[in-house]
Formats: structure tokens, sequence, C-alpha cells
């Protein structure tokens, strides 16, 4: 393949993980926004939304589609509402202290993580697509008689793909919705202003905490069975896709939504492409220390309330 | 007894009783033993950064792995004598630890906590990326030449126990000595209300770097007598779970007390060793001790004893 089409497909690769990565980041933009709680065990949630994915859809059985529909209706509901017990059982009674809260997700993490590893077990399992059809693309070449249409060998994308770029578009643009237009949006808007004075005024503050942790879970889910099918289901999947969040939220700045997905875009069409010019492992260590010195250099600015 | 009394009679009797230990021990908990005490040195680093000074970092694995790689890689490629190569593994420790500190203290709080996890994961990839000289994950086995400390073989089990247990007592009370001095002093005001130590002229940020540079040096330590007594260096001592461990530790224990990360250690060891025979998902164990410790016990074992019976427990 030419230069052209393969950076055409690395984009396009690039489009996917930005689709998956900003659903799972704007949950947890969503949570420190509202929260104040940098939540460790988001990772895990995506991780478990890929198994539940894979548990639902070989339970339902009955074709791909009809699996892969159960799968996305009943796994971040699962996900969140165990996030919002977590919540209740165990932030609500740190007063959601930033340092402890880490702390215990950390532990979360782990509890996690483990259990898993014991029911699921190490293998990694796939989920069938719902569907699959391989579109082929066309490329501009200029030959003798001016451009020309063709289609370089390779370069191609699934329907599919296509389908979880245009979900993690209309989920995000429904958060957007849910935000600006609902009353539900409003109260958490209220509530990540100030909470105390949300309280105040009668704004049954904890509740909105367990609604907005459970929620911020349930993206991270969602994006864990979107991604299930083209990457397969692991107890260990969470770590990776903590720290490509953790970035983007850090650079898109904490708490924006509009910034967590235009960091998404940029981290993820730049990790597909960086990662074609680059071994993965130095392409990595210059996201963990670009996000490092960000923080150290603009702590205020981008981490907003939390450097104190 | 006074104070002080109490105090080294305590300590001291730690030591005496676990050198009474080496000789009564059996084979697998001699060797177990051998490795908590070194693994607490590790601890009682970490401690002096978050217990005594309040600085929570997510990433003093890699001070650990800069001690150990440090002390290994001279020692494996070049052939360097275990005397020399640990003195290596401390300077390297002492420098990261300086460089981390410089740009990571102009954070706090949730940035700080972070910035520590973010360098220390660039640490360890850039371990995997030399790959041709660190071996990453599959790491380097140090010959049985290279770990003769002034003619004595400390792959002996033995001397193994003894050089740990003399590395513990040296971390033990030097972390004594510092907390009953006037810097040990400036730190806990420091954790205790920043603004007011800095309001009293304190120099904040260079006492805190000190915190920091004792604290991964003595991280660095623990890691280089780590792969010096144990025989093998790798990439998984800089792994994330090597930061969270010595939190663990020291939260069960007792933050900011000095016998705390040993206990602290001590207990999880045995809790990880013992569950380990039930199923293979250790970690869950950790997961479980660190949500309910911060839940009902932020103050650790060290710090309940202290708030119950000995309200002089430094």
């Amino acid at each position: 393949m030419d230069f052209g089409p393969y950076l055409l497909l690395a984009s396009l690769e690039g489009a996917v993980t930005a689709a998956v990565l900003a659903l799972m980041a704007a949950g947890l933009s969503l949570v420190f926004g509202v929260m104040r709680v940098v939540n460790v065990a988001h990772g895990e949630f995506y991780m478990l939304g890929a198994v539940l994915a894979w548990v639902v859809a070989s339970a339902v059985g009955g074709g791909p589609v009809l699996g892969f529909v159960a799968a996305l209706v009943v796994a971040p509901l699962l996900v969140g509402a165990l996030a919002a017990a977590a919540d209740v059982t165990v932030l609500k009674r740190l007063d959601y202290d930033p340092e402890r809260t880490i702390v215990a997700t950390i532990g979360l993490l782990y509890i996690l993580q483990q259990l898993t590893l014991m029911g699921y077990g190490p293998e990694a399992r796939p989920v069938a697509p719902p569907f699959n059809a391989r579109l082929a693309l066309p490329w501009v070449e200029w030959g003798d008689a001016g451009p020309q249409l063709y289609w370089p060998w390779g370069l191609s994308i699934t329907s599919y793909k296509l389908f979880v770029i245009g979900a993690a578009v209309a989920v995000l643009a429904g958060l957007w919705l849910f935000m600006t237009r609902t009353r539900v949006g409003l109260v958490m808007r209220a509530t990540q202003l100030d909470g105390e004075m949300a309280q105040a005024f009668g704004i049954p503050v904890e509740r909105v905490y367990a609604g907005v942790f459970g929620l911020g879970a349930a993206l991270a889910a969602l994006a864990g069975v979107l991604i299930v099918p083209i990457q397969q289901a692991h107890y260990l999947m969470g770590g990776e896709a903590l720290l490509l969040s953790f970035i983007v939220v850090i650079i898109g700045g904490l708490g924006s939504l509009a910034g967590t997905v235009i960091a998404a875009v940029l981290i993820g069409m730049s990790d597909g492409i960086i990662s074609v010019f680059f071994s993965p492992t130095l392409a990595k260590i210059i996201a963990t220390l670009l996000v490092a010195f960000v923080l150290v250099f603009r702590p205020r600015g981008l981490m907003g309330k939390a450097a104190r | 007894m006074t104070g002080r009394g109490r105090e080294i009679a305590l300590h001291g009797g730690l030591v005496a009783l676990l050198a009474v230990l080496a000789f009564v021990l059996p084979a697998y908990h001699h060797g177990n033993v051998a490795r908590v005490m070194v693994l607490a040195v590790y601890a009682m680093g970490y401690n002096l950064a978050f217990g005594y000074t309040g600085l929570l970092s997510l990433g003093h694995a890699m001070f650990f792995a800069a001690g150990m790689y440090g002390m290994g890689l001279p020692a494996y490629h070049l052939g360097l004598g275990a005397g020399l190569s640990f003195v290596a593994g401390l300077a390297a420790a002492a420098g990261l630890a300086l460089a981390v500190g410089v740009l990571a203290l102009r954070t706090a709080g949730v940035a700080f906590m972070i910035v520590t996890l973010m360098f220390s994961q660039a640490a360890y990839l850039t371990i995997l990326l030399f790959g041709t000289y660190t071996r990453g994950d599959e790491g380097l086995v140090l010959t049985r030449a290279s770990r003769v400390l002034a003619g004595v073989d400390l792959s002996d089990p033995m001397a193994r126990y003894v050089a740990a247990l003399g590395l513990f007592a040296v971390a033990l009370f030097f972390t004594l000595w510092l907390v009953r001095q006037p810097e040990g002093r400036v730190l806990v005001a420091i954790r205790e209300n920043e603004e007011r130590a800095e309001l009293l002229g304190y120099n904040v940020f260079r006492h805190k770097l000190a915190a920091i540079v004792l604290s991964g040096t003595m991280s660095g330590a623990a890691g280089a007598a780590y792969g010096l007594l144990f025989g093998y260096v790798g990439a998984s001592f800089a792994e994330v779970q090597y930061s969270i461990f010595p939190l663990l530790w020291v939260l069960l224990g007792g933050a900011g007390t000095v016998i705390g990360p040993f206990l602290g250690t001590l207990f999880m060891f045995y809790l990880i060793d013992l569950s380990a025979d039930i199923t293979s998902a250790y970690m869950l164990i950790a997961g479980l001790a660190l949500v309910l410790l911060t839940l009902f016990a932020p103050q650790g074992l060290g710090g309940e004893i202290r708030r119950r019976w000995a309200g002089w427990l430094p």
C-alpha cells in the first residue's frame, strides 16, 4: 500500500479508538466534574462492560444481533447499578475526601479485577459483531489522465466499526442534551458548581452523587460493550483504557464535555498514527510524560479546583 | 520508663527478637521473614513521604526499581562488586527522587498522585524499551559471584537473613532518629497544616524535597538489597502494583508510626501467602484490605495502638 491510503487506514482505526475513548473519558470527566472524585476503578467498569457483553451474548443465544442488543442494554445498566451501590456503601462514607477515595477506588479496582478472574477466567473471549460487512474504500491517484479513483488492496473498514463511531457520536450528543436541556442535568450542574449550596436549595445531593457515579460507570461499560466485537474481553483490559482516559481527561480539561471529546479525538487519532511511525512503547512513554508535564506546569488550568 | 527509654526498648526489642528468630525459624519462614524485612525498608521509605510528610505518591515503584536496576545493571553487565553496585543503586534512586521531586512537588493533592503515577509508568515503560540491556519482564538473574559482599556469600540463607536484618535495623533507627529531630517535626507540621508551616517561616518546598529524596533513597536501598539478596532484577517490580503495595502496607500498619510499616508488611505478606493456597486471585485480598482500611481504620494497626494504649508511640 502507498503512504496515503495507509495513513487513511490508520486514521480510520484511530477514529474507532477515539469514539470508544470519548465515551469512557466522558464518564470519568463527569464523575470528576460533579463529585471531585478521581475514579481509579473506571477502567474496571469498562472491562466489566466487555465481560458482561460476552456473558449476556452467550446466555441469550438466537443470533449475534439479538445477543448484542441485549448486551448493549443489560451491561451498562448492571454496571451502573453496581457503581451506584459502591458509591453509597463506600465513597459516601468517606465524605468524598479526594485522597481517601483514590485509595478506596484502587481497592475497588483490584476487587473487581480479581473477582472477574475468579468468575470468568484468564481467557480472552470474543463476541460476534451483529453485522460485519467489509466496505472497500477508494483512493484518488493522479495518473496520466488527471485524478483517478481506485480501490487499493487492504484499504477497507467494516460496517461494525462505522456503527461504533456513529453510536459514540449519538450517545455523546444525547449526554450533552441531557446535561443542558433536562431538569436532572440542571440539578447535576448545580451540584457541580456548589454542592453545599445545592443542598441548601433542597437538591438531594447524595442521590445525585450516586446517580452520577452510576452514569459515569455505565458510559464506561457501554464503551466496553462496543469494543468487545473488535477486541476480545479480558480481565486485564481495564488498565490501559484507564491510562488513556486519564490522558484524555487531563489534556481536555476536567469536567468539560466538549474538551474531553476534542482531546479523545486528538489522542485516539494520534495513537493510531503515532504507532505507525514509532514503537508503541515509546509512544506510550511520550504520552505519559506529556500528561505529567501538563499537570506539573499547568496544574491549576487543567485540574481546576482539585489542585489545592 | 522515660519516653526515650521506652522507644529504644520497643524498637531495640523488635530487632533483638528478629535476630533470635534467625536461629529458630524453619527454612520456609526464615526466607519469608528476610523478604519481609527488606520490603519493610521499602515501606518505611514510603512512610517518610506519606506518613510523616503527607505526600501521597502513587509512583514509588520507580524508586524501588531505580535502586534495583542501578545495582543490577552494573553488577550484571560490568561485573561490579556487590558493595559498589549497591552504592550505585542508592545513587540512582536518590538522583531520580531529586529530579522527580523538583517536578512533582510543584503540584499537590490529586495532581501529585497522578503525576507520580505517570512518571512511574514512564519509568516502567523505559525499562521495557531498553529490553536489550534490562531483558524487560524476563529480568536479569545475578550470578553468585556478583552477590558476594566482603567475602560473605549473600545467597546463603543465614547471610541473607543477617544482611536483611542489618539493613532493616539501620532504616528503623534512622527513621526513629529523624522523626525526633527538628527536621522530622517540621515534616509532621507540613503534613498537619502546610500553610501554617509556611507562615512560620519554613521553606516548605525544600523540606518536602528533602523528604522525597530520603524516602526515594530508602526505597531504592530496599530495591537494591532485594535484587542483591534474592538474585533477581525484573521489570515487574516497577509496575503499578509495586507502587500500591507500600501504600497498603503503611496504611495497614499505621501511617506516621516508626514500627507500623514493618507490622503492615508482615501482616499483608502472610495474609497473601496463606490465601494463595485458596485462590490464585490474591490481589483480591489486597483490594478488600484497602477498601476496609480506608473505611474503618484509616490510622492502621499502629495508629489504633497509639490511640488506645500508647500515646507515646513515635
